[in-house]
């Protein structure tokens, strides 16, 4: 037998062995067990304490449940496995579900081409409209409790469970969709490992739903977001003013120059690679400045550019930026439309094309800044081996050891921003970066306060900064 | 198994070595595979697009609308707002208009923006400054006595407290690092480098994972391939020879003209000189 199946063979041993002693220690019983048991057990003690409320700083259609868990869960007669969570709907729900479904079935109709003769579209507005007439009177149908309308089952949680979240859909159109202000009733049943033995709970309600405006989880973020942005305006005027900045020399950036001069002299391409981010990431923005830099160098010493993209949008950016940095060089002529070009958006795909991009066209200088995934040793490896001068920049944590063994230099995390402003020298570049030193020392001096208020008891210091949504 | 799936699978053996082949050099193996899975994928994603993202997302929505009337008599009319936006993206082709692009990809970036800025402050500085306050150094030496190896004793709490410390140090740009400043900074860079480390190390873990995934597949095709043991079929057998002997055949002759290539341009070079 090969060995693998012995390991099996050890693996299932040690289950059952495991399920044996699961039972002797008095875990409640799965449902495996159930006609050997069934008869012997007693129902379990309801759930109490059973409070149901509205969730808050949220967007509405969600209702939270709180209880006390039964006297025999993991206690008392240990029954309890599980308990269902349910909610009473009035009947009419059943009518709205059959519209949905046929709604779906016209719209299938209409995108798969079918020729029934009829009017789809009106039959859909017919459709649409009597929902909305059943969902005008649903409001109604459950202020109306308990008549028309039955118990339905919500969701199954294990035993130990103390709170649930009814979340619902905000889509009127979608299966679970929870009505705001609407009148709504919830228990919760005990469940043993005999499914017709358990136990109700009371009724909780009416309770209704509704969104916030405002998150008061968030007033922390808020606070930090209002004093860092003050930090910044701050900075940025007394950069207009002329106030020098200091910056430090960021090893990586003073080696962009050297590399693009490097590829004039062998007559060889730079290939900008930007990653799989999209340009609403921080490290997009960032390369994009460096791009320019790059362009613009490129554009003075005539030698060429390749950026192979990702990401359509990325695409259209990068292409704008070069197009800029090859007019701001005086040498809008001798821009390519093609040197920035889209490839695919799957990430291997993107790989495969631009290794070979590598030892095709055998750049001197592969540039490699934004975010990265998976795929950044893949592209560092072949451009080593390419023998081509590599620098790199990412925010991605997990990514960057790749690129500190295989490049020749990396910008660290925070290096890549910085690296726009060195380069950039832009007041409002430069402001942000000193804005951001003084928040890293801010940071510093709160760790050491929160450290020192932690060992002193004194919890409402750091309950302060603590955002938990 | 059916002969089609064996054929299937073969392909993927082979795209699987072709890929491996990389290893050695670039060759017209790798670029076939890579111009295969470059192109099945840029296909495959429009596809993606248009039934996860534009039918679900917006001719749906608007399904009961006339064109007629551009849409406005649906019952989800905003939908269009969306749609002329992504519209707007196409006056790229123009040389005159191109700059009308430039809205929509402003509204996106400025949404995105919004949308970014309190979830990283929520993430990497509110939720990491809690951490980092929070930090408890009750079990300085480890649970159960002298543990240096426990991950949460009080001793592991501060080298992570100093860690995170020396590492903010270190991302100072705007004071060089010299003088005591500069050896916390070099504390931080050696704090981030044995972050490194340990992170290589686990990726390198998952990527060997892969790595035997794919040469398991290799092994299941052997299998059924020669002895059909998986699946009793003895047909499969000549036709795993076949193939085979026609992969070894197209290698053999391509190493064969890379030699034959090699040693040419050595002589003309020599010939030259």
């Amino acid at each position: 037998m090969a060995l693998y199946k012995w390991f099996f063979v050890l693996g299932f041993i040690f289950c059952l062995c495991g399920m044996a002693t699961a039972q002797e220690s008095g875990v409640p019983p799965d449902s495996a067990n159930i006609d050997t048991i069934s008869q012997s057990i007693p129902p379990p003690a309801p759930v109490t304490d059973l409070q149901a409320f509205d969730t808050r700083n949220d967007h509405g259609h969600s209702i939270t449940l709180k209880w006390k868990k039964s006297a025999d869960d993991g206690a008392g007669n240990n029954s309890v496995i599980g308990y269902e969570i349910y909610t009473w709907e009035p009947n009419m729900v059943d009518s709205m579900a059959q519209l949905r479904s046929e709604i779906d079935q016209v719209r299938a109709a209409i995108y798969g081409g079918k020729k029934t003769g009829e009017d789809l579209k009106k039959k859909i507005r017919t459709l649409k409209d009597q929902y909305d007439i059943l969902l005008e009177q649903l409001t109604v149908a459950h202020a109306g409790y308990p008549e028309g309308g039955e118990w339905r089952l919500v969701d199954k949680v294990p035993a130990g469970t103390e709170t649930y979240v009814h979340l619902g859909s905000k889509e009127k159109l979608a299966e679970g969709y929870i009505p705001d202000y609407t009148d709504l009733y919830y228990r919760v049943d005990a469940l043993t490992a005999d499914s017709v033995v358990k136990t109700p709970s009371v009724v909780v309600g009416p309770v209704q739903c509704y969104g916030q405006w405002f998150n008061t989880e968030q007033v922390p973020v808020l606070i930090t977001v209002i004093l860092f942005g003050v930090l910044i305006l701050y900075f940025v005027m007394l950069a207009r003013k002329g106030k020098e900045i200091y910056v430090r020399p960021i090893g990586g950036i003073e080696a962009v120059d050297d590399a693009i001069g490097r590829a004039t002299e062998m007559g060889k391409p730079i290939l900008y690679v930007l990653g799989l981010g999209s340009v609403s990431d921080v490290a997009t923005i960032a390369a994009f400045t460096i791009l320019q830099r790059v362009a613009k160098k490129v554009a003075e010493y005539q030698t060429d550019l390749i950026v192979p993209t990702y990401d359509p949008i990325v695409m259209s950016v990068a292409q704008d930026v070069v197009k800029s940095a090859y007019y701001d060089a005086g040498r809008a002529d001798t821009y390519k439309e093609d040197s920035v070009f889209f490839v695919t958006q799957s990430q291997f795909a993107y790989v495969a094309a631009v290794n070979g991009i590598m030892l095709r066209d055998l750049p001197a200088t592969n540039v490699y800044m934004g975010k990265f995934y998976a795929e950044s040793l893949l592209l560092a490896e072949t451009g080593a081996l390419a023998g081509s001068i590599q620098i790199s920049g990412t925010d991605e944590i997990a990514q960057m050891p790749f690129f500190i063994v295989a490049c020749d230099y990396t910008l660290i995390g925070e290096e890549l921003y910085a690296a726009s402003a060195y380069l950039g020298r832009e007041p409002i570049l430069l402001g942000s970066l000193k804005a951001q030193d003084y928040a890293k020392a801010a940071i510093i001096i709160l760790s050491i306060l929160g450290i020192i208020a932690t060992v002193l008891g004194f919890t409402w210091f750091t309950e302060f900064f603590h955002v938990t949504s | 198994m059916d002969f089609t799936t064996f054929l299937w699978m073969t392909f993927g053996v082979f795209v699987t070595l072709a890929t491996f082949s990389f290893l050695y050099k670039d060759n017209p193996f790798y670029k076939f595979a890579e111009h295969l899975v470059v192109g099945v994928s840029a296909g495959y994603f429009v596809i993606i697009l248009w039934h996860n993202g534009l039918v679900p997302n917006l001719f749906q929505k608007l399904a009961d609308g006339d064109w007629y009337y551009l849409w406005l008599n649906s019952s989800e009319p905003w939908y269009i707002v969306p749609a002329i936006l992504g519209m707007l993206m196409w006056t790229r082709f123009s040389r005159e208009y191109a700059w009308v692009s430039r809205w929509p990809m402003a509204m996106y970036i400025g949404i995105s923006t919004g949308i970014a800025i309190p979830l990283t402050m929520s993430t990497y500085i509110n939720k990491q400054l809690y951490a980092t306050m929070t930090l408890s150094f009750d079990n300085f030496w480890g649970h159960g006595g002298f543990n240096l190896l426990d991950p949460y004793s009080g001793l592991s709490n501060l080298i992570i407290f100093v860690g995170v410390i020396s590492a903010l140090i270190y991302f100072f740009f705007s004071k060089a690092h010299e003088g005591w400043f500069g050896r916390v900074a070099d504390l931080g860079i050696w704090t981030l480098m044995i972050g490194f480390g340990a992170s290589f190390g686990y990726t390198v873990m998952a990527r060997i994972s892969l790595f035997v995934n794919r040469i398991q597949d290799v092994d299941d095709w052997g299998k059924v391939a020669w002895n059909s043991t998986v699946e009793p079929n003895p047909n499969y057998s000549n036709w795993f020879l076949v193939v085979f002997w026609g992969m070894v055949l197209i290698i053999v002759v391509y190493i064969i003209k890379e030699i034959v290539q090699h040693f040419s341009s050595k002589s003309k070079a020599q010939t030259q000189a």
